[in-house]
């Protein structure tokens, strides 16, 4: 165990380095940069007129769906790694659960595509 | 010495630092040249010169360019939340960085040595999503809002399809570490044995999907200018920009590391008889690198609808379907176990 861990402490440092460098390069910009901002400036970009409304809106419900379905393939692709890892030692009886979790998935999938959940249009 | 870095805290410590200024600093120096070879190559497919004014060939442009970024005003956009709206830039690069923390450059010369490697780049980049919707939603404005939508939409719906490809190659090898897959695809026909081979549909697929997992053209919607100007970073200026940029610049290269250790064998010499080594990696690299931006000068941009149409219609159901033709092949050991690289002692 401690051995195991021990293999994630480079990453953890190289966390901190990497935020180290981000930080350096912002804080660089704000100690060398001049500032000087001015209503014109700051405004948010539009074209050509002055941006008449709060920009955080409503928002298209197909991302949400996205998302929801991302959910979903992501999580079946997180029950297969540890199947495809341990394959060679897989029985039969495991390999062909596996086959019938994916089928089941297949259907579910045949069944989105039907209602429409992947159009765009 | 060599006690002090082996048995002291300190030491080991140091030992760790060193390692890792070894990945970050070629890194970011190379970063700056393949910055612009993606610029000459562009150019020298439109019949333009590119960059030739600072330094010989325009061989110092991008460091020309970095020093103009670091005395640049940062503008914070009226009503924009300033803690995110730095925040964002910064997790765009830190995880882009991190993720090379597990990737072998040659046979043991790894920072981090874990057997979950291929699942943990593959966690890390999924969390670059944040830094684009987050900068978006910080800037307060509307083009980077629907542009940091649109990026994200489209970023995790390529990544089911890169999971279903890594899974393939988990099949065939039996590991998630990098230096096994890599062992995995030694054989005695030199590049013949790479699963480049028995994996070429995914091969494809993988290249695509990386254009569009990194935003890369055809792909880069997200900043398509004739309609969404430059997408979530329209607000953001100085080294915030920059950082959005190296931290794009740094997935794209180690999209080309992926490449290259899951598909063309990593340090593994092509021509059996040479000898293997980091020199190998940095050509399958390059070369990969060198088509990423061969497709950004020669392709046209794709439409959104096309596009999400591809990723869930075309590439998931092929996948898919690759994970179970893959998982028959190696079960039963078909094709004289090709797709069961344990069963052939590899």
């Amino acid at each position: 165990m401690e051995e195991m861990l021990r293999e994630y402490l480079p990453i953890l440092v190289f966390l901190a380095v990497a935020i180290a460098i981000g930080l350096v390069l912002i804080l660089a910009a704000v100690v060398l940069a001049v500032r000087n901002p001015d209503p014109e400036k700051v405004s948010a970009y539009e074209c050509g007129f002055n941006a008449f409304d709060d920009a955080r809106m409503k928002f298209d419900v197909r991302f949400y769906l996205v998302s929801i379905l991302f959910i979903i393939f992501d999580l079946e692709i997180a029950f297969l790694f540890p199947w495809a890892v341990g394959f060679k030692d897989v029985s039969m009886v495991g390999f062909w659960s596996m086959m019938v979790f994916l089928a089941v998935l297949t259907v579910g999938f045949a069944y989105e595509w039907k209602k429409g959940a992947l159009e765009w249009e | 010495m060599i006690e002090f870095f082996t048995t002291t805290t300190l030491g080991q410590g140091l030992l760790i630092i060193g390692q890792i200024l070894l990945i970050i600093v070629p890194l970011l120096v190379a970063l700056a040249f393949l910055m612009l070879a993606d610029r000459k190559i562009w150019a020298a497919v439109q019949l333009r010169k590119g960059p030739n004014v600072v330094g010989a060939f325009g061989l110092l442009q991008s460091f020309a360019d970095f020093i103009k970024y670091i005395v640049k005003e940062i503008v914070y956009p009226a009503g924009a939340d300033k803690v995110v709206f730095l925040l964002a830039p910064m997790i765009s690069l830190v995880m882009a960085l991190i993720a090379w923390a597990v990737i072998p450059f040659n046979d043991g010369w790894v920072l981090s040595d874990i057997n979950v490697a291929i699942l943990y780049v593959f966690a890390v980049s999924s969390l670059e999503v944040y830094g684009v919707i987050m900068g978006g939603w910080a800037s307060n404005s509307k083009y980077p809002f629907l542009g940091s939508l649109r990026s994200a939409a489209q970023m995790i719906s390529y990544e089911v399809s890169i999971g279903l490809i890594i899974i393939g190659i988990i099949l065939s090898t039996g590991s998630m570490n990098f230096g096994d897959i890599v062992r995995a695809q030694d054989g005695d026909y030199g590049l013949f044995s790479w699963y480049w081979l028995p994996h070429f549909p995914m091969l494809i697929l993988f290249f695509t999907s990386a254009l569009a997992e990194t935003n890369r053209p055809p792909f880069d919607l997200p900043e398509a200018e004739s309609e969404l100007v430059a997408g979530y970073q329209v607000e953001y200026s100085s080294t915030p920009f920059l950082l959005f940029m190296i931290g794009e610049l740094v997935a794209v290269v180690l999209m080309c590391a992926l490449v290259s250790l899951l598909f063309f064998g990593g340090w593994l010499s092509p021509i059996p008889g040479l000898p293997d080594g980091i020199l190998w990696m940095v050509i399958k690299m390059l070369l990969a690198f060198f088509v990423f931006a061969l497709i950004k000068a020669i392709t046209p941009r794709y439409r959104y609808d096309q596009l999400m149409r591809v990723g869930w219609k075309v590439f998931l159901p092929m996948s898919l379907a690759w994970v179970v033709l893959v998982a028959f092949l190696a079960k039963f050991e078909l094709f004289g176990g090709a797709y069961a690289r344990w069963a052939i002692g590899g």
